[in-house]
């Protein structure tokens, strides 16, 4: 097995006094590896995955990344963030910066690559989620998908280690689902470890190395994404899938 | 059946849309209301506007003279007295023989001010720029280098003194805004409270117990011997008062920017300061272009009360020049008129600035 390179030790969160939210979650992720999380509204998905880049922190446990704690310490978070892109449901484009200025802000203020450099290699990954074309518009002025598109571009420019997905499909059209998969999914074959929480089943079954079922700040089950679906281990788990692939 | 979807090809619209027949239908008569309205205006500028032509242009007196002045009171407007009194209006009891001094610091620092509302002025070195013109500014009018005879602050006035006062305030009090209102949103428990202190105690009180604070009370707890130009103690007074309403404004627009925004910028690993002042200050700003220029434009009106600490800018020189003068008394309206005239001007031309401003920021929001 290849080595960890995110791994949750009997993480523990709390919102405010009473709401646990996270609840003694273990997981680790091997390089390269491919992830889905699924589970009800509540259950903790996006919540767990916004404490990799600390967004979000968890009081009792720890979390390792890339042989870096996430802590209080704001410096360790920072270099965490250089290394993990993060992909919003509702985009999160920056809407007074042009597409291209989206994509070149961190490369220029974080990572200080020179303008040329950094516009050149915004232009490489704009090509690769196929919107090249839409450089110089602003965010406000392109669809949906097309929006969610640049946001992964954006999250790529910093070549990051790990790639997390929040329900990145889940505030699109129909008609614009699918592009966004599609380049999901070309990413995920391209060996980028990814995190991605959603309901596109189609697309855990296409490019999942394992799937976890979250239900109340637990992981409940996982497991490869054909035995997951073809035969789930609790109760919990086929009452869900029953009602998200009932029809 | 295979139906096929034809699109309408698109058409002007029909000409009884246009044209000035509809246009006066449309908006002035378009109902009986809006009818009588209009017609009730038209009877109330045949009575008016002629009379007030005739006062303030047919019968006025526009020479220096005193008595034609006089014998015209009630008929014209008497702006004699602008043409006789404008300098000392305008420039307040600097020296007479040295106000060339004065207009050249006020063109400068004019030059400057409209220079920095455009965009390719919008650069690092802008700051630098300031300090320097500010720098120039002072000497001149201050003297007492370079063969210039020494004026001391209490004879600035007029117009220089407006300008100066408003233009520097306002651009000392924009920064101090911004912090305080980020202040106010912070993390950290002192600070917050520090800021909120300090724009609840500033709000409290009018502006003018600021200003007298700042000219009569400050001195006192200053050590023997040592005190600060009462132009600068009131220039801190306003500055400090103007700062505490803008960064209520500034306040405003950093709530409406979405919490996502901070988000996608820490997730990128920007830190605090950076995610400030590239995602967050520039969408908060535009938001709330109308509200800073409204506070601007209260500021610069405002300037007019630091007459009650005995400097004379454009209001109190007015009075300074009139009240002396038994002949010219009696046309202090004519006088009014004059500086409400130049008020106008520069208060107006700041809000025009603020809707091109507006347009420039929002050009992102267009489709």
């Amino acid at each position: 097995m290849s080595e960890p390179i995110i791994t949750f030790s009997k993480v523990n969160k709390w919102y405010g006094n009473s709401f646990h939210v996270l609840r003694d979650i273990d997981l680790t992720v091997t390089r390269g590896e491919r992830i889905v999380i699924c589970g009800p509204s509540g259950s903790g998905k996006s919540t767990l995955i916004r404490c990799i880049n600390g967004l979000e922190e968890h009081q009792e446990g720890s979390i390792v990344v890339d042989g870096t704690e996430i802590s209080d310490d704001i410096r360790a978070i920072e270099k965490v963030r250089r290394e993990v892109g993060m992909v919003f449901q509702q985009f999160n484009l920056f809407p007074h910066l042009t597409v291209l200025e989206n994509l070149t802000l961190a490369p220029m203020w974080v990572g200080k690559t020179p303008k040329a450099e950094a516009e050149k290699r915004a232009m490489l990954q704009l090509e690769r989620v196929k919107i090249a074309e839409q450089a110089h518009k602003y965010p406000l002025q392109l669809s949906g998908g097309q929006q969610q598109r640049v946001a992964i571009a954006r999250a790529l420019c910093l070549t990051p280690k790990v790639m997390l997905f929040d329900e990145p499909t889940s505030a699109l059209d129909p008609e614009m689902i699918k592009e966004v998969l599609d380049v999901m999914i070309e990413l995920a074959n391209q060996g980028i470890t990814m995190i991605c929480v959603t309901h596109e089943m189609g697309f855990a079954k296409a490019v999942a190395d394992r799937v976890i079922f979250m239900d109340q700040g637990q992981i409940v089950e996982q497991n490869k994404p054909h035995e997951f679906f073809n035969n789930p281990q609790s109760e919990r788990t086929r009452d869900f899938l029953s009602k998200i692939l009932g029809h | 059946m295979n139906a096929v979807f034809t699109p309408v090809a698109a058409r002007p619209a029909p000409s009884s849309t246009r044209g000035p027949l509809v246009w006066l239908r449309r908006n002035l008569f378009s109902n009986w209301q809006s009818s009588a309205f209009t017609l009730a205006l038209l009877v109330l500028a045949v009575l008016y506007v002629p009379g007030m032509l005739r006062w303030m242009v047919f019968a006025s007196i526009t020479a220096a003279d005193a008595d034609a002045c006089q014998a015209a009171r009630g008929i014209g407007a008497c702006w004699g007295v602008v043409t006789e009194k404008h300098r000392l209006i305008i420039f307040g009891r600097y020296p007479f023989d040295q106000q060339w001094r004065p207009l050249v610091a006020t063109v400068l620092m004019m030059a400057l001010l409209m220079a920095s509302c455009t965009r390719p002025f919008w650069r690092p070195w802008l700051a630098a720029l300031w300090v320097v013109v500010l720098a120039a500014a002072f000497t001149l009018m201050s003297g007492g280098v370079l063969g210039l005879a020494k004026v001391t602050t209490d004879q600035w006035g007029g117009l220089p003194l407006t300008i100066m006062l408003s233009s520097l305030s306002i651009v000392m009090a924009f920064p101090i805004a911004v912090l305080v209102a980020m202040g106010r949103r912070s993390q950290m428990p002192a600070i917050r409270t520090f800021c909120t202190i300090y724009v609840e105690l500033i709000r409290g009180v009018p502006l003018i117990s600021v200003l007298f604070m700042a000219s009569f009370m400050f001195p006192l707890f200053m050590p023997q011997g040592f005190s600060i130009d009462v132009l600068v103690r009131v220039l801190a007074g306003i500055t400090l008062f103007a700062a505490a309403y803008l960064a209520e404004i500034v306040r405003g627009g950093l709530q409406a920017i979405p919490k996502g925004q901070v988000e996608a910028a820490q997730s990128l690993g920007l830190s605090y300061w950076k995610t400030q002042r590239k995602i967050v200050l520039p969408q908060a700003l535009a938001l709330v272009v109308p509200g800073i220029v409204n506070s601007f434009i209260s500021i610069f009106k405002d300037t007019s009360l630091v007459t009650i600490v005995s400097l004379y800018e454009l209001t109190g020189a007015l009075g300074l020049a009139l009240n002396s003068d038994a002949n010219w008394r009696p046309f202090k309206v004519e006088g009014y008129l004059f500086i409400t005239a130049i008020y106008f001007v520069f208060c107006f031309a700041m809000s025009r600035y603020s809707l091109w401003i507006e347009k420039q920021l929002n050009r992102s929001k267009n489709r």
